[in-house]
């Protein structure tokens, strides 16, 4: 496990830091939301995140990714966590370039090469209900003629108004709750009976809801083996989970750093606010907590990549810990900012609200907890 | 095969050919901790020759200087000792605050002539120290001490009073900090004076706690007559030292909260009993399942820090990070362990609670985040030193 970066991984992390401070600081996220953009993205942005080779981090080498791990991945999404970078990078690049590549498939090779080149979105839908729960998955896909027909609800697909794809997660066979029975397939954009709904979310980042009324794909859109999808979505969600936790890293350790920043400047009773030890104690306490979140995160990064068989477990308590941390670092930041904290000029209620998407995506703290518990025997 | 290889290899069956089968069961308390010295009486012939053979071998200080009774061991072979021995299950072979807190100042500031003196001693087991630092009127606020040491010529003479001298009635020597001069600023004038606990003058009572234990001493200094070449580095310097011990003792104590002792849950399930695969109680079961990921999380954390520090440098602040947020957790683990042990954890005594045991230890960790600084000195250090935030 490794627990301090390599010299690439340090130079990756580098080179994300300066790239998105300068490509997609958080006044491109302020322009985004207030001209209603309607792609919610820049794709000028993601043209060239592409060409840096963001795009493909995890896609393979044969496929023109460059493959470099999840790491990697995670070292990115802690800066366009830091930035609040508006990017399809996480439903693209990590949760539909994992299911992907972990389906063998020609047409899953296709999707790959364009999720490297840039030339695609994928978004992934699994979440149905108001929770995260993917056991709980209702959505049906019937064999029909040689093919399927998939009928259900998706909420909270991250990128599905803009996805030329989206991979979907369904039930070919069992009830809900049943681990066996869910496959995962791929649902072009132009399908026929496949309405679209683009939810404009607290964060401004982009998310939607799907509506399958009868989607008919081919065989060859199923990816991995019918019934077994449980086995992909495990390297999904646990890939899924450590990034989400790298930019809960990146989003909760900017609030702090700007808040820090902030009562070092502020002045009230003649004083620096910063002076007061009722801040200083709490600031201290929070840094001391990203401490071991950062611990947490490289730990469950490279679990991922050492293919340890705890890595799935582990993405679930990073999950749950950066979840916790990084709302307390927004919580503290709008407190010690005041009452500029509430306005929108100051960027701290935007971290605020991003955090709080980051920390709902694929499991809450309570989730996590709970399952983590289940794991261990109680 | 790497050097590093070839040593695991050598370790393993040093080990496996000295290691006492005694040594090798868990310490039921305390108690049966080894901590050497003029006056101790050892439990066991296996417990003796243990540390007899872990001192032979340089291997109860691995990295000091063989010169000093160490074994010049890198800090990868350290590590790779200590992993062999926790595979055996083998005993600390000798705790000592000679080790953990006096050595390594000794090794940066002490003169040949004390490291000569001194530190052979320490590493097996002859002398056992204890830390003269709090008094009555200086316990956070350390730098404030009174306990005076006078220039007479040939010797300093010592008046005073310190209070939480941990083992003063069962150490040989102390490691004493004095104040030589009180025209200046009160971190200037404070000096490391090193001396016999049997010198005349010198008197330990024990403290009873609220475990019932009296671990800690009032110790009293009345015209202690020491010797010059006793004092460690410059007159009016000690207080670099003793920061620098403190940095130490906070790295071993924020150790505390590290887990290597049973699970949580496993210690909850066997008390309160688990329904449908759950434990019965779902409200400590989610603090449960939260303090054991921070545990985790803080293992990771001390791993880390510890890599990341260059070998054998030391944490700095950040060994306040690890103190104040090791000692809280390891607070809040007893907390739970009680929470879950219900009535059977309110018994004081008998030997179905052998002695009390889990109420005792629940109330000694009360302690952790007092001794070597509390945690909000902790904060404190971090706010100024890390976060850099005025008036810190």
């Amino acid at each position: 496990m490794a627990l301090i970066l390599n010299e690439d991984e340090k130079m990756l992390s580098e080179t994300a830091e300066g790239f998105f401070k300068k490509k997609a600081p958080v006044a491109d996220l302020r322009k985004l939301r207030d001209s209603r953009d309607e792609k919610g993205y820049s794709e000028t942005l993601w043209a060239e995140m592409a060409e840096m080779g963001f795009a493909g981090v995890l896609v393979p080498e044969d496929q023109g990714g460059v493959d470099m791990g999840v790491m990697a991945a995670g070292l990115l999404a802690e800066q366009i966590g830091r930035n609040l970078s508006a990017t399809p990078f996480f439903s693209t690049s990590v949760l539909s370039a994992t299911a992907l590549k972990n389906s063998e498939s020609e047409l899953a090779r296709t999707w790959l090469e364009k999720i490297a080149g840039g030339e695609a979105i994928v978004s992934f839908a699994i979440d149905e209900g108001v929770k995260h729960n993917p056991l709980g998955t209702e959505t049906r896909a019937e064999r029909s003629g040689n093919g399927f027909k998939i009928t259900g609800r998706k909420a909270m697909v991250l990128d599905a108004h803009v996805a030329d794809a989206h991979i979907v997660v369904a039930r070919t066979d069992g009830q809900p709750g049943d681990r066996d029975g869910l496959s995962l397939f791929l649902v072009e954009k132009s399908v026929e009976n496949l309405n679209v709904e683009r939810t404009i979310m607290v964060d401004s980042h982009n998310a939607g809801r799907l509506e399958l009324n009868g989607v008919e794909v081919t065989a060859d859109a199923l990816l991995g083996t019918e019934g077994e999808g449980a086995d992909i979505l495990d390297k999904v969600l646990g890939a899924g989970r450590a990034v989400l936790s790298a930019e809960l890293l990146g989003a909760g350790s900017q609030a702090f750093e700007e808040t820090v920043t902030y009562i070092k400047e502020r002045k009230q009773f003649g004083k620096i606010i910063g002076e007061f030890q009722a801040l200083q104690h709490r600031a201290s306490h929070l840094y001391t907590e990203l401490e071991l979140c950062r611990s947490a995160v490289f730990a469950a990064l490279s679990a991922i990549d050492d293919a340890d068989e705890n890595a799935v477990k582990f993405a679930g308590m990073a999950k749950a810990k950066l979840g916790e941390v990084a709302k307390l670092a927004a919580l503290e930041g709008i407190q010690m900012f005041g009452g500029v904290g509430m306005t929108d000029e100051y960027d701290i209620g935007l971290f605020l609200k991003r955090i709080r998407v980051l920390q709902e995506l694929l499991g809450d703290g309570n989730y996590h907890l709970n399952d983590f518990a289940k794991e261990n025997g109680y | 095969m790497s050097d590093l290889e070839t040593f695991k290899l050598e370790t393993r069956a040093w080990l496996e050919e000295n290691c006492p089968p005694e040594m090798r069961k868990p310490m039921k308390s305390e108690e049966d901790a080894c901590w050497g010295g003029r006056n101790w009486t050892f439990a066991s012939e296996a417990q003796k020759v243990w540390l007899e053979r872990m001192a032979e071998k340089g291997w109860t200080v691995p990295t000091w200087p063989k010169q000093y009774g160490g074994a010049d061991l890198s800090r990868a072979e350290e590590a790779i000792l200590l992993k062999e021995m926790a595979r055996i299950k083998a005993r600390t072979p000798l705790s000592s605050f000679g080790i953990w807190m006096l050595g390594p100042a000794l090794l940066k500031f002490g003169n040949d002539a004390q490291k000569k003196e001194h530190l052979p001693k320490i590493a097996r087991g002859e002398i056992r120290w204890c830390q003269g630092y709090s008094e009555p009127n200086a316990g956070s606020d350390l730098a404030s001490l009174a306990t005076k040491a006078e220039d007479k010529g040939d010797h300093y003479l010592v008046n005073g009073q310190k209070v939480w001298t941990s083992y003063a009635d069962k150490a040989d020597w102390i490691f004493c900090l004095v104040r030589t001069d009180n025209s200046g600023r009160k971190h200037d004038g404070i000096s490391f004076l090193l001396f016999d606990m049997e010198s005349e003058g010198v008197e330990a009572r024990p403290i009873s706690l609220i475990s019932g234990k009296s671990a800690f001493c009032e110790t009293f200094f009345e015209d202690v007559k020491v010797p010059k070449d006793q004092l460690v580095g410059e007159v009016g310097k000690g207080w670099s030292i003793a920061k620098y011990l403190l940095t130490h003792e906070r790295e071993m104590i924020g150790g505390s909260g590290e887990g290597l002792t049973r699970p949580l849950h496993e210690i909850a399930a066997a008390s309160i009993g688990l329904e449908s695969g759950k434990l019965s109680d779902p409200m400590l079961r989610a603090k449960v399942a939260e303090a054991e990921i921070d545990e985790w999380a803080f293992r990771l954390t001390m791993q880390r820090k510890l890599a990341e520090a260059k070998a054998g440098a030391s944490l700095g602040a950040d060994s306040s990070m690890l103190k104040y947020y090791g000692t809280e957790l390891n607070k809040r683990r007893h907390e739970l362990m009680m929470d879950a042990a219900g009535h059977d954890g309110l018994e004081w005594e008998g030997e179905r609670s052998s002695e009390g045991k889990l109420a005792r230890d629940w109330l000694r960790t009360k302690a952790n985040s007092i001794e070597g600084g509390t945690s909000e000195v902790q904060l404190n250090i971090i706010s100024k030193h890390i976060l850099q935030l005025p008036g810190a």
